[in-house]
């Protein structure tokens, strides 16, 4: 706890200090980028055989890039001040976000365009816009495209489900707080774990209970994965258990936040359940509702650990999504550099999509107020 | 006392139009207990098979002690049961690695991802920044639009990357994808979090002759407290059960716990026990974290989402 008053410093005297400062700031990030590209270019240099250091890896390049992340941050505060001191706040977010992503998503379109399987002896070679024209005669490939509009699809089922849920909830009940924990557990579990229990035991053939259950309701065969819809009906339950809390508790929130002298004023007028529902509530949650569903689309897109675990895509590729397809393709058949292709496609795809939801969004809502 | 009043109280005034009420509520009350069938039931099945033979399981008995004698069978073969606790186990010693990786790559990139993005998220939240053509607005979009981003499509520019750093198969690297998948949740329930703390607070330390960065730490942290919590736990069950990236980047060193329980899926026989008791294993610590610590999940999930 340091509440010194600075002492009081001549103008003169504090602008020298302050340009001191600076320019040491600036000396410490030009000997910071130096270091970085001497390291840079030594590791280039070594990779490509012509000097023989011995570097094993590219790790020093990554301790460079850190003293150099930690020395811009430095000398933001020693050249700017109060305004560095500010920027360092976000900088640390931002080179870390900047590493991880910039370098990955650019060296990803790079492999995009070779060929490049893992155990071929040949290794990677480049081979123009060969990896596109495959993929767009991959029927796997758009069958999983058109299996993800499905999934999206179901999203809308989910969001019916979990506004009941919400409704139910936030009705007067005793124990509330026993129903919201219960209905809140399927959330916390991991896919993998569900693609067990659910999947793999509860609608095992010939033990499982839900098998046992649908036997004694008098369907005679009840194989939750053998035709391509019953199968895609299956993961679609699976992953609605999973994830209709998560829209569920979000609603419920938007519920909770209604003013009440709305709903009052709706009794009051002698508005039924159904007619207050529909002419107050829902349109009320229209801005929490969007909020869900897009929120619940974007994850939704990237649904894969079920599907791996439980069907691997089967029966013939029926419950496929995208992500799990480009995982078989890494890892079952080491086809690097066309799955690195199938993915930066997928992610055109997505953004195209996710904008276009974004602008109707908005658009809609600002129709509708 | 005062509770039974109320409710009789209340049955009272009810009372005139009783049938109705009685039907509405008997629904609702219908509706939630299927739901919370539906919800725990699996996790149920799941705890109940880990103590069963096999002639229960095939002759699907359901309630311990009335259809069958619980036994430790599942929990023998993970060497967790009373009787083996004690002897050396090599399946157990795998079992606890896993699991210790699992909590050290999910706490550790946690807490990165707070560290950093609460820090960033107080910036956004109170200055405004201009960088090139970018102000706050395009940072925060920054920083959400990776959430859209899949795995897949970072999946193996990593494992090459990851490959020349010497990070595959290592915790750390584990740990710092973690975080960038976790770090835009951690940033848009903190800006939430800071956006709901009055600003006078800080202008009157900054007036007391803190810095910015004292004001921050002093005052502004102790209050945001509960967000940060918030967030962190949000972190840790997404980074618990993540899956795609650890099966991909690990091998042996690193590998976590849905990586193992994924492996041993994979084995299809009759030995449902010992799978129910991994999976038993592998569930219960969030199922108690969402038991105990379900009103910092929901506060983490809301955040932002509803004005």
């Amino acid at each position: 706890m340091s509440h010194t008053i600075t002492p009081a410093v001549s103008p003169v005297e504090g602008a020298t200090v302050q340009r001191a400062a600076a320019r040491r700031g600036r000396l410490l990030l030009l000997a910071a980028t130096i270091l970085l590209c001497a390291v840079l270019i030594l590791q280039i240099l070594d990779a490509s055989g012509v000097t023989a250091l011995g570097l094993v890896s590219w790790r020093p390049l990554l301790f460079a890039y850190i003293v150099w992340a930690v020395a811009l941050c430095a000398s933001q505060v020693m050249i700017r001040g109060e305004a560095g001191q500010r920027a360092v706040f976000v900088l640390p977010a931002v080179l870390f976000t900047v590493a991880m992503v910039v370098f990955p998503t650019v060296f990803g379109l790079y492999i995009a365009f070779t060929d490049w399987n893992l155990s071929a002896a040949a290794g990677r070679r480049f081979n123009g816009l060969d990896n596109l024209r495959t993929l767009f005669a991959d029927r796997y490939f758009w069958n999983a495209l058109l299996n993800m509009v499905y999934y999206v699809l179901s999203v809308l089922v989910q969001y019916v489900i979990a506004f009941g849920l919400a409704l139910l909830l936030n009705a007067e009940i005793k124990a509330r707080k026993f129903f919201r924990v219960a209905f809140l557990l399927p959330l916390m579990l991991s896919p993998v774990a569900v693609s067990w229990m659910i999947g793999k035991s509860l609608m095992e053939y010939r033990f499982g209970p839900a098998a046992t259950l649908a036997r004694h309701l008098g369907w005679d065969n009840p194989a939750f994965f053998s035709t391509p819809w019953l199968a895609r009906t299956s993961i679609m339950a699976m992953d609605a258990w999973v994830s209709i809390p998560f829209m569920m508790i979000l609603l419920l929130a938007g519920l909770q936040a209604l003013p009440s002298e709305i709903k009052e004023a709706a009794k009051v007028d002698g508005a039924s359940g159904w007619q207050s529902f529909k002419e107050i509530t829902f349109p009320l949650m229209l801005p929490v509702s969007m909020t869900v569903i897009i929120l619940r689309i974007i994850f939704q897109l990237k649904l894969a650990d079920i599907v791996i675990n439980v069907t691997a895509g089967g029966p013939g590729g029926a419950t496929d999504t995208v992500s799990s397809f480009i995982f078989r393709e890494y890892r079952d058949r080491s086809n690097v550099g066309y799955g690195t292709m199938l993915a930066e496609f997928y992610l055109v795809i997505i953004i195209i999509f996710v904008a276009l939801i974004l602008k109707g969004a908005s658009r809609w809502m600002q129709r509708e107020n | 006392m005062a509770i039974i009043a109320e409710t009789s109280d209340r049955r009272g005034s009810l009372w005139s139009r009783r049938p109705q009420f009685l039907t509405n509520s008997l629904l609702i009350y219908a509706a939630l207990v299927f739901w919370a069938f539906i919800s725990l039931f699996p996790i149920y099945w799941t705890i109940t098979t880990s103590f069963k033979t096999a002639v229960n399981v095939t002759q699907g008995h359901l309630i311990p002690f009335v259809d069958f004698a619980p036994d430790w069978k599942g929990w023998r073969s993970l060497g967790l049961s009373p009787d083996t606790i004690l002897a050396p186990s090599t399946v157990r010693d795998e079992f606890i690695r896993r699991f210790l990786n699992s909590i050290v790559a999910s706490a550790g990139a946690s807490f990165l991802a707070v560290l950093i993005g609460s820090l960033a998220a107080y910036g956004l939240s109170r200055f405004s920044y201009k960088f090139l053509w970018m102000a706050n607005k395009d940072i925060s979009f920054f920083f959400l639009s990776q959430l859209i981003l899949p795995p897949v499509v970072l999946a193996m520019p990593f494992l090459v990357l990851y490959k020349h750093l010497m990070l595959l198969d290592t915790l750390i690297g584990l740990i710092l994808i973690y975080t960038l998948m976790v770090l835009p949740i951690v940033i848009w329930i903190m800006r939430d979090q800071f956006d709901t703390i009055p600003v006078e607070l800080e202008q009157a330390a900054l007036v007391d002759g803190c810095s910015i960065w004292g004001a921050f730490l002093r005052i502004v942290l102790p209050i945001a407290l509960p967000g940060m919590v918030a967030a962190f736990i949000l972190s840790v069950i997404l980074c618990w059960n993540e899956y795609f990236f650890a099966a991909l980047l690990t091998s042996s060193n690193a590998k976590t716990l849905p990586v193992m329980v994924a492996s041993q899926t994979g084995s299809q026989g009759i030995n449902w026990w010992s799978m129910a008791a991994i999976a038993t294993a592998a569930i219960m610590p969030l199922v108690l974290v969402g038991i105990f610590l379900e009103r910092y999940i929901v506060k983490g999930l809301t955040a932002g989402a509803v004005k």
